[in-house]
């Protein structure tokens, strides 16, 4: 799957609460929590993103809280992909578990600028900057989350185990 | 090669021999666990698995502790659909109102949590009952909903890292400042997709409330579960609370680590993380003049009977300062009896606190305590980042109970030798 779109840079230790503040967390309509993504940190963001744009990252992106309200808000807000140096954990799962992939890039993220134009092909783990001549290769997505990814997520994994066992 | 605890425990929920640091594994569930906040997601998760029965209604805890007492409509929607679950799934131990307190504390108060299981709850903070040698860990909503419809979930097994205390603690320096100071050197993804180990003869001393403390902060390092071998001071706390039976593990002689960190801890002063990061610490001495507005005593964190008590031992027959806004939270309904029967709220009253009742309060900002634009809190909780106690620009310093329940009465940050 490829996917190109604006980048907006995020820097290191991007923690849930910046993603999505606590106070919101009695919402759980995806369309409403993607008005509230990053609203403290850069309100801008949920009302210029586009569909298919590409958020990009320092280290330890997602660390703090188990919300999956800050995955959620994210991919509700149209993102495609997160291109990040490292995720924390339970950001890493709960991303994939939703269908929204995640890859990891040191080289991607030194490389890519805040309103840069990307490509990335998720499956080969392949980042491009639009106008730029370098591509940068991701850690391969290990192959249990691509399941994942092809299954829509972790609901539809199950139920496609379910299938086959039944 | 000898085994970790964490792979011990692991490897006989897998029905495996072994396992190793970065297998991919399923293991079965003893305990699974949501809240308010969580549960709604993950009760539509667990129906579009297709599932019409939860695993066992006797696995599943459900606990509203979040935005308790419902702080608005959409707050009440939430603990409605969690408590209509509970009812249509026959859940046994759902627990609201005057049943409920923090998650965290009423699992192993109640004995839900014992050594050697495997506990998964959609909260970071699940990493808490590791303190009791389980491994615990914290997963998103989909996650759980998926462990509730088949009692199974799919894990990584960390790498082990080693923490060894030796020493001696100086005056008022507790699990709090020890956790603190061990993130503030590693760094808030210093234990990322680990997990923690905590050892040595500090920890084999600490009483079971701050072990709790420390393995509760696991996640602020990036840590998958902290976990503690379980001693005599372990089963002594569980044996009272318990009647299920439990398997205790410890690590092997020769169980493989990524690292072994060892800290002296004499030298350790009573921590303060200061904004916005809990790795950004500094002894109390180091902290400068600084003012504040609000204190918060409670959470999974630091709201134990023990906290409590170590913070009245501190605001007995004194006041806060002018202007300083106190609030105490016990973190369960057996806390707060205890610490009446104890005197211990009458000391809080008399000292200015406003006193809530068993939930997770301000420190999620939630509501029962928010902070407006510019306002100062020291918190006795575990996370500081920017906006978590409310506005965007206020700001939360962590810090141990004793500590917070001295800056009550100082109203600026200080240790109880300042008074």
């Amino acid at each position: 799957m490829k996917v190109q779109g604006k980048v907006w840079k995020f820097g290191d230790d991007i923690d849930t609460d910046l993603i999505l503040p606590a106070q919101y967390l009695n919402i759980t309509d995806g369309a409403e929590l993607a008005k509230l993504c990053f609203s403290d940190l850069r309100p801008e963001f949920a009302l210029d993103v586009s569909p298919g744009d590409i958020v990009v990252a320092g280290k330890n992106f997602g660390c703090g809280s188990s919300r999956e309200h800050a995955p959620l808000a994210i991919k509700m807000a149209g993102v495609k992909v997160i291109v990040a140096k490292s995720f924390a954990r339970i950001f890493y799962r709960n991303a994939f578990n939703i269908g929204l992939p995640l890859i990891e890039s040191e080289e991607a993220v030194e490389n890519l600028s805040d309103g840069d134009t990307a490509i990335v092909d998720i499956a080969a783990g392949d980042i491009k900057k639009v106008g730029g001549n370098d591509i940068f290769h991701a850690k391969p997505i290990p192959e249990f989350m691509r399941e994942f990814i092809t299954a829509g997520g972790l609901v539809g994994y199950i139920r496609n185990k379910k299938l086959k066992k039944g | 090669m000898g085994m970790t605890i964490t792979e011990k425990i692991l490897a006989r929920h897998a029905g495996m021999e072994t396992v190793s640091p970065g297998e991919i594994i399923e293991v079965a569930v003893d305990c699974a666990f949501a809240h308010d906040v969580t549960a709604t997601l993950a009760i539509d998760s667990f129906r579009k698995t297709g599932a019409h029965n939860i695993f066992d209604d006797e696995k599943v805890l459900l606990v509203a502790d979040h935005f308790v007492p419902n702080k608005d409509i959409k707050s009440a929607q939430q603990v409605k659909t969690m408590r209509n679950f509970a009812r249509e799934q026959g859940v046994k131990y759902y627990f609201e109102g005057g049943e409920a307190g923090i998650g965290h504390v009423i699992l192993p108060e109640k004995g839900f949590v014992v050594p050697g299981q495997v506990i998964i709850g959609a909260d970071s903070h699940t990493c808490t009952y590791g303190a009791l040698g389980a491994f615990s860990t914290g997963v998103g909503s989909t996650d759980l909903g998926a462990v509730m419809a088949t009692g199974e979930i799919w894990l990584k097994v960390p790498s082990s890292i080693r923490f060894e205390y030796h020493g001696t603690l100086g005056p008022w320096v507790q699990g709090k400042d020890l956790i603190l100071y061990t993130i503030g050197r590693i760094g808030v993804d210093g234990a990322l997709y680990n997990a923690m180990e905590f050892a040595g003869p500090v920890i084999r001393a600490l009483p079971m409330y701050q072990r709790f403390t420390m393995t509760n902060m696991a996640i602020e390092a990036g840590a998958k579960n902290g976990i503690i071998e379980p001693d005599e001071i372990t089963l002594a706390y569980v044996r009272e609370r318990s009647l299920q039976e439990f398997t205790v593990e410890v690590s092997d002689p020769d169980a493989h680590y990524e690292k072994v960190i060892t800290i002296e801890v004499d030298e350790i002063q009573p921590q303060v993380a200061v904004p916005h990061s809990p790795a950004n610490v500094c002894p109390v001495a180091d902290v400068g003049h600084v003012e504040i507005d609000q204190v918060f005593i409670g959470s999974c964190t630091n709201g134990w009977l023990e906290d409590l008590r170590n913070a009245a031992s501190i605001l007995r027959g004194r006041s806060t300062a002018r202007g300083v806004r106190l609030i105490v939270i016990p973190a369960s309904p057996w806390i707060y009896k205890q610490a009446i029967r104890e005197g211990l709220i009458e000391i809080f009253l008399n000292a200015g606190a406003v006193i809530g009742p068993p939930c997770c309060g301000p420190c999620l900002g939630g509501h029962m305590g928010i902070l407006a634009e510019g306002e100062r809190a020291v918190s006795t909780t575990n996370r500081n980042f920017v906006g978590r106690m409310g506005h965007p620009q206020s700001e939360v310093y962590l810090t141990n109970p004793v500590v917070a329940a001295a800056t009550a009465l100082l109203g600026k940050i200080g240790g109880p030798d300042e008074l």
